[in-house]
């Protein structure tokens, strides 16, 4: 349906149903509505509309690992604060061969629009057609890009200080198309494939979110060297891009120096761009300069949907049910959720919790060295938001 | 992996490249060292400039093909990388010309060099011939362009076979196998398979795999968790830059390459610098570690012991240190200081 007969349709049906039932005719408007302008607006999300009452409805992707305990500390904590959302939780079994769950946590994610998730495990010892679940999610979405933003936290020691590098990574082509074939026994080739149209679209990407957050430099990472005509198309792609942001200074790195800069001096970066694998690697690295993978969160970004997550995607399979995950990253995580869906109070004030509890060194839990425990750093964090004010759930 | 064997004082030959920019005031800063060390090598000089041979196709001088054929150990400089002079870097000539499988690199933490990481103690082992630098790209439609990851059995199961030996050989622990087999089922997958089946026939060697987000990740946290690292080209290039990065840099990273039929060249990774050729400002850190590395591959090990057990207590004294590494001494004055300090060990 194009923009413009959605709208001839919805006008030509509004004096059928306005007499009976104003309401819905509304809600039909704002939905389509909503959709009408995505075409139009690229440049502008406009989040899905709440349902009955103000309140957002969310899938919870509870995932392996970790994630089924963290998602239950998130729900437990907006309840706490009396978020307006509810959860749509789609359990995915990551043992089973068959992809109808991961189809049913896709079409719940459509449904809704925004998603929050914990990272499903792969079992890499199967054959190659039992894809990756997650990778599978964000190229059906078409969750184009990948933002983590990592930044020293007051509290948590690390060789370096002062580390604010913003990184987005181009989330669905590059070497994760998963295309291989075996030609002869024992000659395996793996395709890497880079377009204009996405390399171009993450560029934008980068560029926008890098004027709209105040970001000085942009830095695109590549090894255009070697892969001459992949990553050279993707670097002139950053140049066409970045000759339109005449105030953002542009210039590129090839990734194995990026490395190398990155621990030994990490504060020089500020927003860096990069195709998938070695956004991989680089958000990897930075993620392990700030503090370990319990403090970052990540999004994923789409032209329609928006998904979650923490920022490093591990699923913490050797740590997991034992009370002793860092949930800061899920935590942070559904801050980002919360922006997103434009609920910005409630973001500040859990947000503000969460990094007034990260400083306090006896709460670290076992990956930032202390002996904590994943529930105490949650009850913290609702003393904290309790004590700021706003009316919470009686603990 | 071919180890030499030789009676007490017979000289044995090595090829040197003194290479391009600094590269030839570092190699005889390497050449006096030795000298003072009394070390039992011949060096044989020689240039490489692409030169277009027979059919057309580039190639390296004859006479330095001949040398390092009959020496089979090199010792390289830096070599410039020549932008649009219709030629394949020279690097990539040698290493078509040897077969040169596998890079070494040994990164250890130097004391008296400070970064914020101390106590690195790991090999990166990177198998360089295919993987994602095979060179095999196409423009599909115009905006659509494919590279192509090679992975092959015989590749994988020989950086495989040269790993474990090189852990065996030289007392390491365990060697991991870094992937990402989770996305590149069947490439790396296979890379995997490989490692697996040569880690069979090394049981004293403890085998581990790793995802390279993974591997990433707990090494800017906690490096001393690693050992010896295996894996194929494109991680191999980035991680064993990273580990680089972690013990201050390409100024002091020695780095080893090995090609069938037991050639092995050693070089410094760093880049000519031109800026400061010529003016005995250069650090022949880099250089000479590889040289320590040289030595050990050829069983010359109480040599290499002492020429680096020199180097680390000159860097470690702070007193005549280039410029690089914190001083404002020159190139000779910190060979001198070396030179100096493996007389006094003897």
């Amino acid at each position: 349906m194009t923009a413009r007969s959605v709208r001839s349709l919805s006008g030509a049906l509004k004096p059928l149903f306005s007499n009976r039932c104003p309401g819905i005719t509304s809600c039909f408007l704002q939905v389509y509505g909503a959709a009408s302008c995505n075409q139009r607006q690229k440049s502008t999300y406009t989040p899905p509309p709440a349902r009955y009452g103000g309140r957002h409805t969310v899938t919870l992707i509870p995932g392996d690992g970790i994630g089924p305990e963290l998602g239950n500390h998130v729900r437990e904590l907006f309840r706490f604060c009396c978020v307006p959302v509810d959860f749509e939780v789609v359990n995915v079994d990551s043992s089973v061969a068959s992809e109808d769950d991961i189809n049913n946590a896709i079409m719940a994610i459509r449904r809704n629009g925004v998603a929050l998730k914990g990272n499903i495990e792969t079992n890499h010892n199967l054959p190659p057609s039992y894809k990756s679940r997650n990778n599978l999610l964000r190229t059906t979405l078409d969750l184009y890009a990948n933002v983590m933003h990592c930044q020293s936290l007051p509290g948590v020691r690390t060789r370096h200080r002062n580390i604010d590098i913003m990184i987005i990574r181009e989330n669905t082509e590059g070497e994760y198309s998963s295309l291989e074939h075996e030609n002869v026994p024992g000659v395996v080739e793996c395709l890497k494939i880079i377009t204009k149209t996405k390399s171009l679209r993450i560029a934008d990407y980068a560029f926008r979110t890098a004027r709209a957050k105040g970001r000085r430099r942009v830095t695109a990472v590549h090894k255009a060297n070697i892969m001459k005509l992949g990553d050279g198309l993707f670097l002139e792609c950053c140049k066409e891009v970045a000759s339109g942001y005449p105030e953002i200074t542009f210039d590129s790195m090839i990734v194995d120096n990026t490395t190398m800069q990155l621990v030994s001096r990490p504060q020089q970066f500020d927003l860096m761009v990069m195709p998938n694998l070695y956004g991989n690697v680089v958000s990897n690295v930075c993620a392990g300069l700030v503090g370990g993978p319990g403090l970052v969160p990540g999004a994923n970004y789409g032209e329609d949907y928006a998904v979650f997550e923490t920022g490093t995607r591990n699923t913490g399979k050797s740590i997991a049910n034992r009370n002793t995950a860092n949930p800061t990253a899920m935590l942070l995580a559904s801050c980002l959720l919360l922006d997103h869906l434009k609920l910005h109070a409630y973001a500040s004030m859990i947000r503000r919790a969460i990094l007034s509890t990260v400083s306090e060194t006896r709460l670290h839990t076992a990956d930032l060295g202390g002996q904590g425990s994943t529930s105490e750093v949650v009850q913290s964090i609702m003393n904290a938001v309790q004590s700021t004010g706003p009316q919470t759930l009686s603990i | 992996m071919y180890t030499h064997t030789h009676t007490f004082k017979e000289m044995q030959t090595v090829t040197l490249i003194p290479g391009d920019g600094i590269g030839p005031e570092i190699s005889s800063a390497v050449m006096k060292i030795f000298e003072t060390a009394k070390a039992p090598i011949r060096w044989e000089e020689r240039n490489v400039t692409a030169i277009k041979g027979p059919g057309g196709r580039w190639m390296i001088p004859p006479d330095a093909k001949e040398s390092m054929d009959k020496s089979k150990i090199g010792l390289k400089g830096p070599l410039k990388t020549p932008i649009a002079a219709g030629h394949p870097s020279m690097n990539l000539l040698l290493r078509k010309t040897f077969d040169l499988y596998a890079n070494v690199r040994p990164c250890i933490s130097i004391e008296g060099y400070k970064t914020p990481y101390t106590d690195v103690n790991l090999v990166t082992i990177r198998e360089n011939t295919e993987g994602e630098y095979s060179g095999i790209e196409h423009v599909i439609v115009d905006g659509v362009v494919q590279s192509i990851k090679l992975i092959t059995e015989d590749a994988s199961r020989r950086i495989a076979e040269y790993a474990f030996e090189y852990a065996r050989n030289n007392q390491r622990n365990s060697v991991t196998a870094v992937h990402k087999a989770n996305i590149m089922r069947m490439s790396d997958g296979l890379f995997l398979r490989k490692c697996r089946e040569v880690a069979e026939n090394y049981k004293d060697i403890k085998f581990t795999e790793m995802y390279l987000d993974t591997v990433c990740l707990n090494m800017v946290q906690d490096p001393t968790q690693f050992d010896v690292l295996v894996m194929p080209n494109l991680y191999g290039d980035i991680l064993s830059d990273l580990c680089a990065g972690l013990i201050g840099g390409l100024g002091v990273t020695p780095s080893g390459n090995i090609g069938a039929n037991g050639v092995a060249i050693f070089e410094s990774v760093h880049g000519t610098a031109p800026d400061i050729a010529g003016l005995d400002l250069a650090n022949p850190t880099a250089l000479l570690l590889s040289a320590v590395m040289m030595l050990r591959h050829m069983g010359l090990h109480d040599y290499g012991n002492k020429i680096q057990t020199a180097c680390f207590d000159t860097i470690r004294d702070k007193k005549v240190l280039t410029k690089d590494l914190g001083g404002n001494s020159k190139c000779s004055e910190f060979t001198a200081d070396i030179c100096r300090r493996i007389q006094d060990l003897d």
